[in-house]
């Protein structure tokens, strides 16, 4: 018997490492857009430059070799190896198999198109079928139904509802927890049969 | 105008002392059951130096989203445990707190409850917070009444978040919103 699945390669995409030199100017252009940054973090959005992109890829690389409770990927096309956006594990409880996912893809022109459906299909089965994890767990903030669709479409349930933890433009909102674990993920991607 | 924001009925609000606490924590922390309610990491057992060393590097951290006290008991000043707020999120005025007793005979008494209504009344008055959430393990039944009683509301739970004795636990949220707590002031009178 032998292993061969590819863990990180997939029809459009591929996850790939940080490239320090060339992702730096892509993902600081997309912190011009506030309705990313929303749609990722809860802390006030704020455009970052190049360099403290940079800085902040070095902080992300040395919190990977520190910590061992996170796992971060770039999202790449295939056809021309571009940016499309990143994938993060983070927060993992190695005694309990849980973990929380976050993942964003930055142009907007490029959503709709696959690429995330993707990038978290292989990001599943890398949680699930190689770090052997029982749950995932991902937050969503705001006014944000086609995120909800997404991640319940890939078999996610909404688990939690904190009421009215965010305020933006002077009106209040919840934020959703969503939760997968490894069985409901299993039954719905049966292994192959081994010949 | 309150009294005294950090007085309850039972119980009394005061600053971290890293040498008490750090007594006290070592202690605690010996009794499984009180690490098992209070963390989801495997309990561990520190000393008292390590203890205390870790209490100074966190009182060293930003004060100014950082709320932490100790729980003093009101007739004979013991420590019963601590309460502190956490992961405050000024812009959004969302905030998580913890609480935990270590003394065990003093559970079940409305000593942590009473503890809870002063950090709420702390939260929302001084503060101006719009909301105060919890995290507790659903093992933990006699927590889960008192955060009922004193306002909160479930807002879901995280299934099998933890699995200790064999078997997967769920973690319960709840939480509280300011014009929750202002309605239960003006029920109380």
């Amino acid at each position: 018997m032998t292993i061969q699945t590819q863990l990180f390669e997939g029809a459009l995409i591929r996850l790939a490492p940080i490239d320090h030199e060339k992702d730096a100017e892509v993902e600081a252009r997309w912190t011009n857009d506030p309705h990313y940054l929303h749609a990722l973090e809860s802390k006030p959005a704020q455009p970052v430059s190049p360099a403290q992109m940079k800085k902040k890829y070095e902080a992300i690389e040395k919190q990977l070799e520190e910590s061992k409770n996170s796992f971060y990927f770039t999202i790449r096309s295939r056809e021309d190896n571009r940016l499309l956006g990143f994938v993060r594990l983070e927060w993992i409880e190695w005694t309990h198999g849980t973990g929380n996912l976050k993942m964003g893809i930055g142009d907007a022109g490029e959503r709709g198109k696959g690429y995330g459906s993707e990038a978290l299909r292989l990001l599943l089965r890398y949680a699930f079928d190689e770090l052997n994890l029982y749950r995932l767990s991902a937050m969503l903030g705001g006014d944000n139904p086609a995120g909800l669709r997404f991640f319940e479409r890939h078999g996610f349930m909404q688990e939690v509802r904190r009421r009215e933890a965010l305020q933006r433009g002077g009106k209040f909102y919840d934020v959703v927890h969503l939760g997968l674990l490894a069985e409901e993920w299993r039954s719905k991607n049966p292994k192959e049969v081994e010949p | 105008m309150t009294d005294n924001l950090f007085r309850g009925q039972l119980v009394h609000l005061a600053a971290d002392e890293p040498e008490v606490l750090a007594k006290v924590s070592s202690r605690w922390a010996q009794d499984s059951e009180y690490f098992r309610l209070l963390d989801s990491e495997p309990p561990i057992l520190w000393s008292e130096k390590k203890h205390k060393e870790w209490i100074e590097k966190e009182l060293e951290k930003d004060s100014s989203d950082n709320f932490g006290f100790m729980i003093h008991k009101n007739d004979d000043n013991a420590v019963l445990g601590f309460i502190a707020l956490f992961a405050l999120n000024w812009n959004h005025g969302d905030t998580l707190v913890a609480i935990a007793l270590g003394e065990r005979d003093h559970w079940g008494k409305g000593y942590g409850t009473d503890a809870m209504r002063i950090m709420l009344r702390y939260a929302f008055q001084e503060l101006n917070l719009h909301r105060v959430g919890l995290l507790v393990f659903e093992y933990n039944p006699r927590a889960i009444r008192s955060y009922e009683k004193a306002g909160f509301q479930p807002e879901g739970r995280i299934r099998g978040m933890m699995r200790r004795e064999g078997r997967r636990w769920d973690w319960l949220m709840m939480g509280i919103l300011r014009s929750e707590w202002l309605q239960l002031q003006q029920e109380s009178g």
